[in-house]
């Protein structure tokens, strides 16, 4: 469960996030929509720590991610944009690395880590350095080492980018996967197929501000557009109207 | 403790993959610091042995003037060859540096020779140029001689005792030890110890801030259950193993090299054996700390892994900074200077390879002022990583 309430953050006199406040509820595919430069990664960083909000706060599974960070991050697993691995290790080694960094005892790092690599499909490439690897196997990978640790939320900020249909397709089945197992799982998104195909609720985030936060459903009805392109595109053009 | 240890080791795998970091504290630091001084010792061992042992050529115009000044220098083992045309292209010859060297012998010479005039002849060098001085001083020490030679035949042919323009004869007595002597050379080998160090943490300490940023992996590695300064102190814990690792292989290939080289011929006994080994690398190591938390600090300020190098490669040099200042000035070891890194590794070294007992409160003193300023330095880098701008 993720909950972020009101948060504020500027970067010098740039006001990137002005009280954005959502949900996103244990079970539920929840996707945060909204043009570039609108504010998206800079509130997911702020969910994963990285970034400490100005006004505002947010929790995950109830901890406070300023004051508390250590136990949300252990709650969390994140997949930053444009995730990077380490070039000299294997695959299989960059994912043991996060599994232990989280805390995983050494005796269960291998079956984890071995788990995981199965889940998500690597183990062709698993034991090869990571040096010179496609664009999806480096995002699986990068996935791999998010989930190692069985992290009961999970943010992904522009997972699809760069990644071919099957790639896509085999993302959007974990994520599913994800979600009949109970576990929150909040991501970032500018394609709107692949928002309108997976999410349950969604948030659109324009200029800082939430123009509309509903389920799919409730978007097209409040929208009048039954196309969520369309419904999009309106929600832009409720803010400016502001 | 645990995941400083998981922090560790993942760098000390990653990094002994890596061919760059391996070339930089394998190769680069230990091999190029012997390799130089190997050349530099031969060099000077070249030189010092030209200066009796070999003729050397000096042009002459107007030989035909003072055939027994021409005698006496051939005597000398100057060999004596026609020199340019007339005075004017002699300085011509030296400022293009066709000779280094030219005696000019007027026509008047003789003349003046002959009526107890002081006859005047000139000689042409360029002091600015070290190996044409280094001729143009055995040129003049030899006519000084023939001078005094003379000198001494006119007071004796008037029956004067030509012992009395001698009123004080110096003896110079060197008292510097052959281990002192090679002290002044191989003062230069502290400044190779410490720069092989640094370049073997070099490639370790770049990744530890821009490295990480620049592939796109600090940012998850930030979102893990794990505390920054843990994470920091890991990279810099791996740093300091890669250059204890790179110090140890360029002092004990400097012990190699050393074996081979001809030091006697310099008058030279330089005091390293193993055991001056070992104590130079628990003299150096504190300075390893300071080296990896100053290297990782300079690397968190910039922007990508291009432009840390460049900065480190300034780092580099800082060390040599107070080495030269205190070479330049000859300053003896003060207990000042105990304070500043690497000037007290340096004058402690030379110290020991001079073979002078050790001054305790000197040794503890550069210890502990080393080691403070390093654990300083650390608290430091650990307090930038927590910074949001890490990202950039």
């Amino acid at each position: 469960m993720i909950r972020v309430d009101r948060l504020h953050k500027s970067f010098g006199a740039v006001r990137a996030l002005r009280g954005v406040s959502f949900d996103a509820p244990d079970g539920r595919i929840t996707g945060l929509l909204g043009p570039n430069g609108a504010g998206k990664s800079t509130t997911l960083r702020i969910l994963y720590t990285v970034f400490k909000p100005d006004e505002g706060s947010a929790s995950i599974d109830g901890a406070d991610v300023v004051t508390d960070s250590l136990v949300a991050r252990q709650r969390l697993g994140a997949l930053p944009h444009g995730s990077g691995l380490y070039p000299h290790l294997s695959a299989r080694e960059n994912v043991a690395y996060y599994a232990r960094l989280c805390g995983l005892d050494s005796g269960v790092v291998d079956d984890h880590v071995d788990s995981i690599i199965k889940l998500l499909e690597i183990e062709d490439f698993a034991d090869r350095r990571t040096k010179g690897f496609s664009q999806g196997q480096r995002t699986k990978v990068s996935l791999a080492r998010a989930l190692v640790h069985d992290p009961q939320n999970i943010i992904l900020d522009e997972p699809s980018n760069g990644l071919d249909v099957m790639a896509t397709r085999s993302l959007r089945e974990l994520i599913l996967k994800l979600k009949d197992a109970g576990r929150c799982v909040l991501f970032s998104s500018h394609v709107m197929q692949e928002v309108a195909a997976l999410c349950d609720d969604i948030c659109i985030i324009v200029d800082g501000q939430v123009a509309i936060n509903d389920s799919v459903d409730g978007i097209r009805e409040r929208t009048g557009c039954d196309d969520l392109e369309d419904a999009f595109v309106a929600a832009i053009k409720l803010v400016g109207d502001d | 403790m645990r995941t400083l240890l998981t922090v560790f080791l993942k760098e000390l795998v990653d990094n002994l993959r890596d061919r760059r970091t391996l070339a930089s504290a394998l190769i680069m630091g230990p091999i190029f610091g012997p390799v130089l001084f190997a050349f530099i010792i031969n060099l000077s061992i070249e030189r010092s042995l030209d200066d009796a042992e070999t003729t050397m050529d000096l042009p002459v115009i107007g030989q035909a003037y003072a055939p027994n000044l021409v005698r006496y220098l051939e005597s000398r083992n100057i060999d004596i060859v026609a020199g340019p045309a007339d005075a004017a292209a002699a300085a011509a010859a030296i400022k293009t540096g066709l000779h280094d060297v030219i005696l000019v012998i007027p026509e008047a010479f003789g003349e003046q020779l002959g009526n107890a005039i002081p006859a005047k002849i000139e000689l042409y060098s360029d002091s600015a140029n070290t190996q044409g001085e280094k001729e143009a001083r055995r040129a003049r020490r030899a006519l000084n001689s023939y001078n005094r030679q003379l000198a001494s035949i006119r007071l004796s042919a008037r029956g004067i005792n030509p012992l009395i323009l001698r009123p004080i004869n110096i003896d110079d007595i060197d008292m510097s030890t052959p281990s002192g002597r090679s002290a002044m050379l191989l003062g230069m080998m502290t400044y190779f110890f410490i720069f092989a160090m640094l370049m073997g943490g070099m490639y370790l300490a770049i990744d530890t801030t821009a490295g990480e940023r620049e592939r796109g992996s600090l940012e998850p590695l930030l979102s893990l259950p794990v505390t920054r300064t843990q994470l920091i102190l890991g990279k810099i814990t791996a740093t300091c193993v890669f250059m204890a690792f790179s110090l140890l292989l360029s002092l004990l290939s400097f012990y190699v090299v050393l074996r081979f080289m001809p030091l006697e011929q310099l008058g030279m006994t330089p005091n390293f054996d193993l055991r001056v080994v070992v104590a130079a690398f628990w003299l150096l190591a504190p300075f390893i700390l300071l080296g990896a938390s100053l290297m990782t600090l300079v690397a968190s300020f910039t922007k990508s892994y291009k432009e840390a190098q460049t900065w480190l490669s300034v780092v580099l040099l800082a060390p040599t900074l107070p080495i030269l200042i205190v070479s330049i000035l000859t300053l003896r070891p003060q207990l000042e200077f105990m304070f500043i890194p690497s000037l007290s590794q340096h004058l402690i070294l030379v110290d020991m390879i001079k073979n002078e007992p050790l001054n305790g409160l000197h040794v503890a003193i550069s210890v502990v002022s080393t080691l403070t300023i390093g654990a300083l330095l650390t608290w430091v880098c650990a307090r930038l990583y927590r910074r949001e701008s890490l990202l950039g």
